[in-house]
Formats: C-alpha cells, structure tokens, sequence
C-alpha cells in the first residue's frame, strides 16, 4: 500500500519537476518570478489538444505543442520583459508584468476555447495497466514518467555540457561579468526562456494528459505550488527543483493517504512558508535573503 | 442621473471595495514591502464579521469592526516571521500565507467550506462603502503629511540608511502592515455585507492579483491613484463585455501597457504633464 | 566639553568567517575633539564605524557613548541615542527632497523642522545655496556628500561618524570640508574621521589612530603619527 503511494507519489513528482524547473531557470538567470509560466504551462495543453484534434498523431502533436511553448516563452520575454531589462526596473516590474502576460494568454485561451473543460483523451494508453509485484501502474503514468525523465536529463546535458548551458549558467551567476566575457546576453536570455517555457509547457501537456482534461484555468493550482516547490529547492538551483518537486510530489501523496486530502495543499505552503522564515535558500539554493 | 446611478450601483459598490483594498496595498508599497497579503487579511475579516453577523446577530458597525480587528490581529502575527524578508521573498511568503489561510476557510467548521457562507444580512449599501472609503482616504491623507510618512518612505528608499537615522524600521514594517490589515479588514466586511454570500475563493490569489494590478495602474505610491486604479480595473471588465470570452485580453494588455511604457501608472502621467 | 558623553571603544573585536576584521582595536572620541581613523584599504576602518553603529555585531569588547553600552543595541536605537553617521557610498533618500532627507533624519525629535531649520543645517554642512525642494538623486555628487553631513547633523548627535567624506571631491571642496568638521566639533559633538586624504586629516584632527590589518599600529597627533615608521611601513611597504 505504502508502495503504491509512493509510486504515485513520484508519477506527480515528475510532473511538478518539469514545471518547477523552468520556474527557477528563469530566477536563476534574471531575477526575475515569471507569473506567466503557468500560462505557457496551459496554452501548450491547448495547443497539444487541438493539433490532436486536427487529425496529428499525439506523439507528434505533443512534439510541436512543447516547441510552441518554447517560443511563446522568447515572444513573452521579448513583449514582457526585455523592455524592462533596458530601462533597469527593479523587481516588482517584471513580476507584475508577467501577471499582465499570464492575463492575456489566458484570455486569448478562453477566448478560441471557451472557458470549459475539455477533454484530452490519451488513446489506448490511458485504459492499459500494469502489474509489478504489489503495484498497479498505468501505461501512460509510465510514459509520462519516462517522458518527464528524459526531458530532465537533456536539460541536465544542455546545462553542463554544451557552451549555451555554460552561457546560462554564467548569466545566471554575473550578468555584468558574462557580458564582459563577450557571450550574448539577450541570446542566452532568450534561449533560457525558451528551454523553461517548453519545459512548463511539456509539463502541461502530461497533466492535461493525465487528468484528461484541459482548461483555461488549469495553471492556477500549480502555479502557486510551483513556488512552494522552488523555496524548498531553493530558488535558482535547478537540482534543487527537481529534488523538491519529488519530495512535494511523496509527502502530499502520502498525507493524503494518512489524514485525508482537504489539507493537501496547506502543506506545501506551509513547508514553503516555514522553509522562507528558517532558511529562504531551501536545500540547494546559492542566493540567501538579499539585503534590502 | 439618480437613474444612472441606481442601474448601476453594484458597480459602484465594488468600486468603493475595491478601491479600500487597493488603499491597504498601496500603504505597503509606499514602504517599499512587496507584502501580499491584503486578499487575505479581507477573507479573515469578511469571515470573522460575516459569522458574528449570521450567528450573534452583530449589526454592520459591530460586525465591520470585529473584522477589522480580525485582520489587524493577524497582520500583527504575520508581520513576526516575515520581518526580515525582502523582495520576491516576502511576496512568496504572503502569497504562501494567502493560501494557507484560503485553505483553513475551506477547512475550518464554521465556515460553510468550501460552498461558501451565506445568508449574511444584505446591510451594507453604498453609503457605508463610500462612508469607509471617505474616512479611510481622509486618513491616508492625513497621515501623508505626518511624520510617519516620512518615515515610511525613507525606508523604502534605503532601510539601511534609514536605521541610520533613528527609524525603527521593523516597527515602521509592522505598523504598515496592520493599518493596511484594518483597511482590508473592512473592505472585506463591507464585501460580505453587500453580497451576503461568501466563499474563500473570493479572497485567494486571484483577488491578489487584482489588488496589485490596481495599485500599480493607478501608481505604486499614490493613494489617489490605488482609488483610480481599482476604478478602472473595476469598470474594465464591464466596459469590455463585447469581447465576451476575450475580455482578459484587454485587462491584461491595459496592464502590459502601463507596465512597460508607463510604469508610474495614472499618478505617474499626471505628475508628468502637472 | 563637560557633560556630553564620550564614544569610547574597548578591545573591540569584529569576526566576518574566518577573518579578524578587528583585532582588540581601542580608541575614545570625547566631545569636541576631532579623531582621525586612518589606515590601508582593507584595515577596518569603515568595520569599526559599522560596529559602532551596530549594522554588525562585535565578537569581543565593548562600545559605549558615556554610560550607555552600545554593542547590544539595535541601529536604530544607537542613532536615537546620539550616534550619526555618513558613509564610504552615499546612502541618502534619492527620491525624497533635500527638505525630507533632513527632516527624515530628524523624526524621533518633537516638533517638525521648518525649512529654515533645514537651511540652517545645510548651511553648516557647506550645502547653504542648495534648492530645498530638489530631488536628492539630482544633486551633483559633492553637493549629496555635503547633504548627507547636514542629515547626519539633524537629530542633534552626540558622536558624528564620516566615512571618508573627501572621497571624490576636488581639492576647494576638501579645503572647505575642514571647515565643517571643525565646525561640527565646536558645536560641541565628538568626530571620527575616516579619512585617506592626509591634508585633511592633518588639519582638523585633534588626535589620530592608525589601524593595519584590523590592529592599533600608532596613535597620537598627527605629526607624531606621520613621522611613526610603523604606520610609513604599513603606507609604503617595507624599506628596500
């Protein structure tokens, strides 16, 4: 039994990972607390959807759905925030700039789909399942599961191994200083978001997948877990995110199953809440508390 | 005219609430805190009155002010641990806060849950909406020409410094955030008061972010302005209704605007041209 | 001067880490008298003026300013209790007044400053003909050094800290800053004065303590302390 929970438990942990991480990437690198993730997290759902509808293969349409993700994240930092880089505009402009975006996106969503639910059946995948030993597994938790992985991991490669990954992480560590060293600053940026919206927008599609459904306001729910999962990971370390949405992901999985599931969501906030008056670096993070 | 006004009077009605919550914000940002709490001082306060109102039978004054010290009591316990928070920091840990107590008004006994308190005496008309907003905008006003005030801004512009210079800044953080706290605090009762139907999705992050967009439209700093700016962001909505399902678009964009080219929101261009 | 109180610093030690920032470093600054604080970059000097004002905490001695212990004190109530303070890179109110810098400064005492109060602040921070009204961020660079002085002087301090106030200004306006140091002791407050402009230390110090690497290497008058070869060692290096 405790099995099968735990199993659950990282099903939804590889699902808020993925969204998580491109939470923090964006922190990482500028500072910046992108409020409109969770709408590139809903519009790749939708876009995933409706090129399913129009006859393209789910594979395919997940494929094109993650790429479009990605380039609305470089059209929102271009609309949203590059214009506020420029003039040098301090932290609560970005922030409120990205909820302006997230309420556009959201609306040209309700717009085109209307403001219901819908539907986003997975196929044969959905019904199959599997037995290992004392656990029930379904086919498409393990795809996701897979995918979420794979996803992680060619991250994880970009980051550490290529020159873009080397470029982020020292824009994420000195602007000033990378700029000086000559690497293309609004390129690298732009190339950040794209890695992080297509991430947050894979995520959605899983979700969307997993539930069966899409909606306008999808992102609103993990929207604010993702930022319990980034303050517990630490905001800015990647490993941290992943770490911490899989923790997110066993312990609600498992209070659920032991005291019921109306506090569910208390407790990451509580965890967060706690974590940011004890310790804001979370478990990995490089920044701590910035003076004022 | 009196025709125009009573066709529209909920408009005017969630104006004047409005226009309270974005006041409670504004107090905050004017010492430079990102503390995003208000919604959930309003839900604390609009509870704690509205189950005075249906269970004791409190009437609105009785009610309003219960929720006022409500909202005044938890701000001051809230102002403990997030004391030292700065930035982005401190807006998470109110927003986490906001959640934690969205949550315990969906858990909590009396509350009706999560399908809402209702029944709530319809008391609250728009008199006593724009009664508060008067005194609370007299208030403001008052208070921008203490000495306090200065205080406050100091603190925004360098807290270091302003320690510096004798100002008890965490007390300065804490005293902002309570009278913020009271203001929302009545806003909130004044809400359940006009709708006499409650739920705690009415004062989650949502409702948040409305307060904020608010603030910053109408500029971060200006009392004058937070009251425009709920104004517009109030009447918004309605004026769009043509765009049916794409209505957002246009709060978002109106925001987007402001942000980017005109980040002094409607003070900032009136300073400009004065 | 009798009656006011002295800043007295007492085998004061401050640790960041690993690293003595301050090492057993003592020195008094009694009321009316100037005492100058100089030494090589990286020796303490702008560590002992935060300690003081309590931004950090000692790790050994005592601070005081005549009985009061100030080492266990929260910075707001050590310049509440008479400690002002100008610093290395300035820290005024930018989008605030001129006006509402002084006056910030001045909150904790009844009654409001009026703007002649505030000009006559300026006027003995050198900054007399500067626009009351003007937003501090707009002010030329010497102008905002001579602004933060006045606002360090508006809550009446026992004890005035400048943290190398000469820093970047031209050779008349450090001539004029001796004045306003002067002037600041003989109204009755006790100066330190961080300094690395030796001209202006010579001149208005009563008394001058050297620090290398967070320790008291020389003190005396200024004279006594130029002609020191520990402090030409510490300035120069080791003779060839």
């Amino acid at each position: 039994m405790i099995l099968q929970q735990c199993a659950n438990g990282i099903f939804l942990g590889a699902v808020y990972a993925l969204f998580a991480i491109g939470y923090t990437l964006v922190f990482g690198v500028l500072d910046i607390l992108n409020l409109a993730h969770a709408a590139i997290f809903m519009a790749a759902a939708f876009a995933a959807l409706w090129l399913t509808s129009t006859g393209f293969p789910l594979p395919l349409a997940i494929a094109a759905a993650i790429v479009f993700a990605g380039l609305l994240g470089i059209l929102l930092d271009r609309v949203a925030f590059a214009p506020l880089r420029r003039r040098n505009a301090g932290t609560l402009a970005p922030l409120i700039s990205s909820i302006g975006a997230a309420i556009v996106i959201q609306g040209v969503a309700r717009g085109i789909f209307g403001p219901d639910e819908r539907n986003f059946p997975a196929g044969p995948l959905a019904s199959t399942q599997f037995h290992l030993g004392p656990l029930t597994v379904g086919a498409l938790d393990l795809v996701i599961l897979a995918a979420a992985l794979a996803l992680m991991l060619l991250l994880s490669y970009v980051l550490r191994a290529t020159p873009l990954g080397r470029n982020i992480r020292a824009v994420a560590d000195d602007r000033i200083a990378a700029a000086l060293l000559g690497i293309n600053l609004e390129r690298t940026i732009a190339l950040t978001f794209f890695i992080a919206s297509a991430l947050g927008g894979a995520a959605g599609i899983l979700i969307g997948l997993q539930y069966n459904s899409v909606s306008a306001d999808m992102g609103g729910r993990i929207e604010l877990k993702g930022l319990a999962i980034i303050i517990l990971g630490g905001m800015g370390s990647v490993t941290g995110a992943v770490i911490g949405a899989f923790v997110l992901g066993l312990v609600e999985t498992l209070a659920v199953a032991s005291i019921g599931s109306s506090y569910r969501d208390a407790i990451a906030f509580g965890v967060m809440f706690v974590l940011l008056v004890l310790r804001p670096q979370g478990l990995l993070g490089k920044r701590a508390l910035r003076a004022a | 005219m009196l025709q125009f006004f009573a066709q529209h009077s909920k408009l005017f009605d969630e104006i004047g609430i409005n226009a309270l919550l974005a006041l409670s914000l504004s107090l905050s940002l004017r010492g430079g805190s990102l503390a995003l709490a208000q919604a959930a001082f309003m839900g604390v306060a609009a509870y704690v009155g509205s189950i005075g109102a249906v269970r004791f039978g409190w009437n609105l004054a009785e009610s309003v002010l219960a929720g006022a010290l409500a909202a005044a009591l938890v701000a001051a316990l809230l102002a403990l641990p997030i004391g030292r928070l700065r930035g982005v920091f401190l807006a998470i840990a109110t927003i986490g806060f906001g959640e934690i107590a969205r949550i315990a008004e969906i858990n909590a006994p009396v509350t009706g849950g999560a399908e809402g308190f209702s029944n709530i005496p319809n008391d609250a008309g728009t008199l006593a909406i724009y009664a508060a907003l008067a005194f609370a905008g007299a208030a403001l006003l008052l208070f921008g020409r203490s000495k306090a005030a200065l205080a406050l801004a100091a603190t925004r512009e360098d807290e270091n410094a302003a320690r510096g210079v004798g100002i008890d800044v965490a007390a300065v953080r804490t005293r902002t955030l309570v009278a913020g706290a009271v203001i929302a605090g009545v806003a909130g009762v004044l809400y359940a008061h006009a709708n006499f139907f409650i739920t705690p999705g009415d004062f989650g992050f949502p409702r948040m972010e409305q307060i904020l967009v608010s603030c910053v439209i109408g500029g971060v700093t200006s009392s004058l302005g937070a009251v425009l700016g709920a104004a517009v962001m109030t009447v918004l909505p309605e004026a769009v209704r043509f765009l049916h399902d794409y209505r957002e678009v246009s709060t978002g964009a109106i925001l987007l605007g402001f942000i980017v080219f005109a980040p002094g929101g409607i003070a900032g261009l009136w300073r400009r041209d004065a | 001067m009798n009656g006011e109180p002295a800043l007295g610093v007492a085998e004061l030690g401050v640790r960041y880490g690993g690293v003595m920032a301050l090492d057993a470093v003592s020195l008094e600054v009694p009321p009316g008298r100037v005492v100058g604080l100089i030494g090589p970059n990286g020796a303490g000097k702008t560590s002992l003026i935060n300690a003081v004002t309590g931004i950090v905490r000692p790790s050994a001695g005592s601070i005081t300013l005549g009985a009061l212990r100030l080492d266990r004190l929260a910075p707001h109530r050590i310049a509440r209790a008479g400690v002002a303070r100008t610093y290395q890179n300035i820290r005024l109110f930018g989008a605030l007044s001129v006006a509402d810098n002084v006056r910030a400064a001045a909150f904790a005492l009844p009654g409001r400053l009026d703007d002649a109060a505030v000009r006559a602040l300026l006027e003995r921070a050198g900054a007399g003909d500067v626009d009351l009204r003007a937003r501090a961020a707009t002010l030329p660079y010497g102008a905002q050094r001579r602004l933060e002085i006045a606002r360090a002087l508006a809550a009446k301090p026992r004890i005035v800290l400048l943290d190398e106030p000469a820093a970047g200004m031209n050779e008349g306006e450090t001539v004029a800053l001796r004045a306003i140091v002067r002037g600041i002791a003989d109204g009755g407050a006790g100066v330190l004065l961080v300094e690395h402009d030796m001209g202006l230390v010579a001149a208005v110090c009563d008394r001058v303590v050297v620090l290398n690497f967070g320790r008291t290497i020389a003190e005396g008058t200024p004279a006594a302390v130029a002609r020191d070869p520990a402090v030409v060692e510490a300035y120069l290096g080791t003779p060839a």
